[in-house]
């Protein structure tokens, strides 16, 4: 199949799965990319997402970068497009509705109900992640320190990811 | 608060995503919040807070959504096309940019070091957003239950996201239905 086709249409079923915003699919799309395409590496993709987050905009933008790697620009263009139209067509359209359902019982309580869902896939997506960028002691405890630093105080993620690069480019990391 | 709101034009969609699409390092929900609450007043604290429940609803990007629900409501389809490409038009160049400047040097050692070290960071500015999520669920045991089945079912046996969710969701629903979460 045409990969900008297979890109499309990955990436457009991922689209409505991504409950809760964009961590949610984080385990699935590294499934797909890295098992069932064999498009990238697992190390690739952490690469890729550690440049996605590392840049300004949604970290949704790792989807361009894995399309980028497939198909080129046109790849990063469809990938992106794909990721975002189902669900913003969706949105445009349940605007008016969610307006009018706002003090229904039944809304709260699917809303209610998935959040715990939504909480498992968040989980599962970030040790699927952390997984694949641990090399060996070292960089488990400087993912180990991030964690901690990024959950207990108010540094700027930005500063603390500058820091991790930082202790890679001195060589600390072997 | 202000309760007072300005209705955009479609320009300054445009520019109001575009500095939203600049700044978000690292998050841009805050950001949003700021350039539409108390930088241009194009919604009062508590509309955001009803839109922001509408897109983490939905699915998709929340940021995402909430530049196509908001350009929808003041100027329909166009509105909403506008936003949208507001927002993500020096994004989507910027990364561009950088995985071709990644592509040609990521075989230089200290690029690939510090590569390691950016990747191995960020891996912990996920696991630490993973965990500022699950707080809410401290103290509430069938609600804990049902978030580690959902991550040892994605874990353990890599079952797809699709069999996940048609299993998980509607248990979830349903105890949440009877009052249990």
């Amino acid at each position: 199949m045409n990969p900008l086709v297979e890109l499309a249409l990955l990436f457009g079923q991922l689209s409505l799965l991504m409950f809760g915003g964009g961590p949610t699919i984080l385990p699935e799309m590294q499934r797909q990319v890295t098992e069932v395409h064999a498009w990238l590496t697992p190390r690739e993709f952490a690469a890729l997402f550690a440049l996605a987050q590392a840049s300004p905009g949604p970290n949704m933008l790792v989807v361009a970068l894995i399309g980028w790697r497939v198909a080129g620009v046109a790849g990063a263009l469809v990938a992106f497009g794909a990721i975002c139209a189902p669900s913003s067509v969706l949105t445009y359209f349940a605007a008016a509705a969610w307006y009018r359902f706002r003090d229904k019982a039944w809304r709260k309580v699917i809303q209610v109900g998935l959040v715990p869902v939504t909480t498992g896939l968040i989980g599962a997506g970030a040790v699927i992640l952390a997984a694949t960028t641990t090399l060996d002691w070292r960089t488990a405890l400087l993912t180990g320190v991030a964690t901690v630093v990024l959950t207990a105080t108010r540094i700027h993620p930005l500063a603390v990811l500058a820091v991790g690069a930082g202790v890679g480019v001195s060589g600390l990391l072997g | 608060m202000y309760d007072t709101t300005v209705r955009p034009t479609l320009s300054a969609l445009f520019m109001g995503f575009f500095t939203v699409g600049i700044c978000g390092f690292g998050g841009v929900l805050p950001w949003a919040r700021w350039m539409m609450v108390e930088r241009r007043r194009w919604l009062t604290g508590a509309e955001f807070t009803d839109l922001m429940g509408l897109c983490q609803f939905l699915p998709g990007p929340n940021v995402i959504n909430i530049s196509v629900a908001l350009g929808a409501r003041y100027h329909g389809a166009l509105g909403s096309v506008v936003a949208f490409c507001g927002l993500m038009a020096a994004p989507i160049v910027i990364i561009i940019v950088l995985a071709i400047v990644y592509d040609r040097f990521h075989e230089v050692p200290w690029v690939r070091d510090g590569f390691i070290g950016l990747a191995a960071t960020a891996s912990g500015l996920v696991l630490s957003m993973a965990l500022k999520m699950a707080a809410p669920l401290w103290g509430r045991p069938v609600a804990i239950v049902v978030a580690l089945a959902t991550f040892g079912a994605i874990v353990g046996p890599r079952w797809s996201l699709l069999t996940v969710l048609a299993v998980m969701a509607p248990i979830s629903v349903l105890i949440a239905w009877r009052g249990r979460l």
